[in-house]
């Protein structure tokens, strides 16, 4: 009851309703209550809140009530087509005869060339970015070299299942937790293989598409926890110039490969990601970025599909993000906790590939 | 290129909801919006949902007192929407074409950063509205968004007086903002 009559006189406060005498009164009380001036401050903000609230609640009824109204007069249309159709058929009438005439001849000539062009010119891509994962021709391909593993080792993979997508990923938590690209987990599990060709199955425990992340849980009895982690993950960003390298599975094999980073945001402005310069293929997607002293730095993601050389690699900090959501999601023992400490700085790169290699996994994801 | 007289008074009368200023803004842009959303992929559903956000963005910078256009209204829309649909693009992982450049667009990064927070807490305050139940919810928008006096409420909702009405008022305040803010502190 008291608290409603508090909040009551807040009100009248904030809405200039007090007079002179009350208002002095009340200020004092403020002055010498720091809880009171604590609820008038929270209380101007929620308020402040609602009449935003309201203001953009009205803004979307006018926007509707205008859409239809301009629907109604014919001055928008709701084609789904792309308007101007109609100029063009004018056109077209008016100069059907010359038209086909051209058309035929200039069919024959446009044959001729894009048979030409055909026969000359290199695949060319159609979209301007790509995503690095595995697509499921190449992992066709992969499958016939899995099927001699297959043959040596018994595999992990239930029987009957289908490759979707595959891509690396690696460490976070020595306990079994891998990061990777979101788009590299398209099927409904996953298996993860080290540089030895251990295979181990894990579980999808978090994808965030938004961000373009996946995180995996190693859950397989075979699975040794390793001590810790040699390297930490970047929380602030990164300079210009920053040379670079990176450790993935474009082939069945590790590969590593370096460049330096290039621009601050990704494509189009991205602000989620860098622009590295450096060369990656299919399957390099969820690949860790470390700067020279073994640090994260970023996951690598996305390429420029005309530009040779252009990658993109997602900023680390948004490991943190996710990891933050997965522990709040996940309350208990099995929280992720990243390193804090990269012990690969005073090492040769040699040194440092060769300590890395064991933390970077082969990701592959099927659906059954 | 900076904003002319004429599209600051169109800002202004976007500012204060004036319906002949947003049909005349709606008209001259929704079909750039709805053309370019049709050549790259997107329905007419989604040429109208992407043109009013950035509407509302365009809006919300309006009423910044710090508030300056360095464009033209219609570059600025147009901006916005390019970057709007770019994002939900790469979300649905469709991202096919990239998108033909043919306007000049101008970067809108900093004002989609504010205008997702906006949206934010939007959605917070929409959830926690209609979490409350009636009649709080509908004794608060009459209050606090149509702006009815205490009076009328009492009548309309059938309280016996004003002062009933208003101790029934504050209490549904208080719960609202208690759902509001243990949504709000984690955004924040």
């Amino acid at each position: 009851m008291e608290d409603l009559l508090v909040l009551e006189t807040i009100e009248k406060y904030l809405d200039n309703q007090m007079d002179a005498q009350e208002k002095d009164a009340f200020e004092l009380v403020r002055k010498n209550t720091p809880e009171i001036d604590q609820m008038v401050v929270e209380h101007a903000m929620f308020l402040g809140q609602i009449n935003k609230y309201s203001a953009i609640k009205s803004i979307k009824q006018t926007l509707v009530h205008t859409h239809q109204t301009l629907l109604e007069r014919g001055d928008i249309s709701n084609s789904a087509t792309v308007s101007g159709g109609a100029k063009i058929v004018q056109l077209f009438n008016k100069y059907k005869k010359v038209a086909s005439i051209a058309a035929s001849v200039g069919g024959v000539i446009a044959l001729f060339i894009s048979g030409l062009a055909l026969y000359l010119s290199p695949v060319s891509h159609s979209s301007q970015i790509q995503q690095l994962s595995n697509d499921i021709a190449a992992i066709k391909k992969s499958q016939q070299y899995q099927g001699k593993l297959i043959n040596e080792v018994k595999s992990k993979l239930p029987v009957g299942v289908k490759f979707i997508s595959g891509g690396s990923g690696f460490l976070i938590d020595a306990k079994g937790f891998i990061i990777t690209n979101a788009h590299v987990i398209k099927g409904s599990g996953a298996i993860v293989i080290d540089n030895t060709g251990k295979e181990y199955v894990a579980q999808i425990a978090l994808i965030d598409q938004e961000k373009d992340l996946a995180i995996l849980k190693i859950d397989d009895a075979d699975y040794t926890s390793k001590k810790s982690l040699p390297y930490s993950i970047r929380k602030s960003t990164t300079d210009l110039g920053e040379e670079i390298f990176t450790l993935g599975y474009p082939r069945n094999e590790i590969v590593y490969g370096t460049g330096y980073l290039s621009a601050r945001s990704g494509y189009e402005g991205d602000s989620l990601s860098y622009q590295l310069q450096m060369s990656a293929n299919p399957g390099n997607s969820g690949a860790p970025v470390f700067d020279n002293a073994g640090e994260v730095v970023g996951v690598l993601s996305t390429r420029e599909a005309q530009l040779e050389g252009v990658v993109f690699a997602l900023k680390s900090n948004n490991i943190y993000k996710v990891v933050n959501d997965y522990n709040a999601s996940n309350e208990g023992s099995k929280d992720i906790k990243i390193a804090t400490r990269s012990s690969l700085s005073s090492m040769s790169r040699k040194k440092q590939i060769a300590t890395l290699e064991s933390f970077v996994f082969y990701v592959k994801s099927f659906d059954k | 290129m900076k904003a002319t007289s004429n599209e600051q008074a169109l800002l202004k009368g976007l500012a204060n909801n004036d319906s002949a200023v947003i049909e005349l803004l709606y008209k001259e842009n929704f079909s750039t919006i709805q053309t370019f959303i049709l050549a790259n992929n997107g329905s007419y559903d989604d040429a109208k949902d992407v043109f009013q956000e950035a509407m509302i963005a365009l809006y919300e910078k309006a009423q910044t007192q710090s508030f300056v256009l360095t464009c033209q209204i219609k570059t600025y829309v147009y901006s916005v929407c390019r970057r709007l649909w770019l994002k939900r693009l790469q979300q649905k992982g469709r991202f096919s074409h990239p998108i033909d450049n043919l306007e000049d667009s101008i970067s809108v990064d900093e004002d989609l950063e504010a205008h997702a927070k906006h949206d934010a807490a939007y959605a917070i305050m929409d959830t926690a509205l209609k979490s409350l139940g009636e009649p709080c919810k509908s004794l608060l928008e009459g209050y606090y968004l149509q702006k009815m006096d205490m009076q009328a409420l009492a009548a309309e909702f059938g309280y016996t007086n004003a002062d009933n009405a208003k101790n029934q008022k504050y209490k549904c305040l208080m719960r609202l903002k208690k759902l509001f803010f243990a949504q709000y502190n984690i955004g924040a």
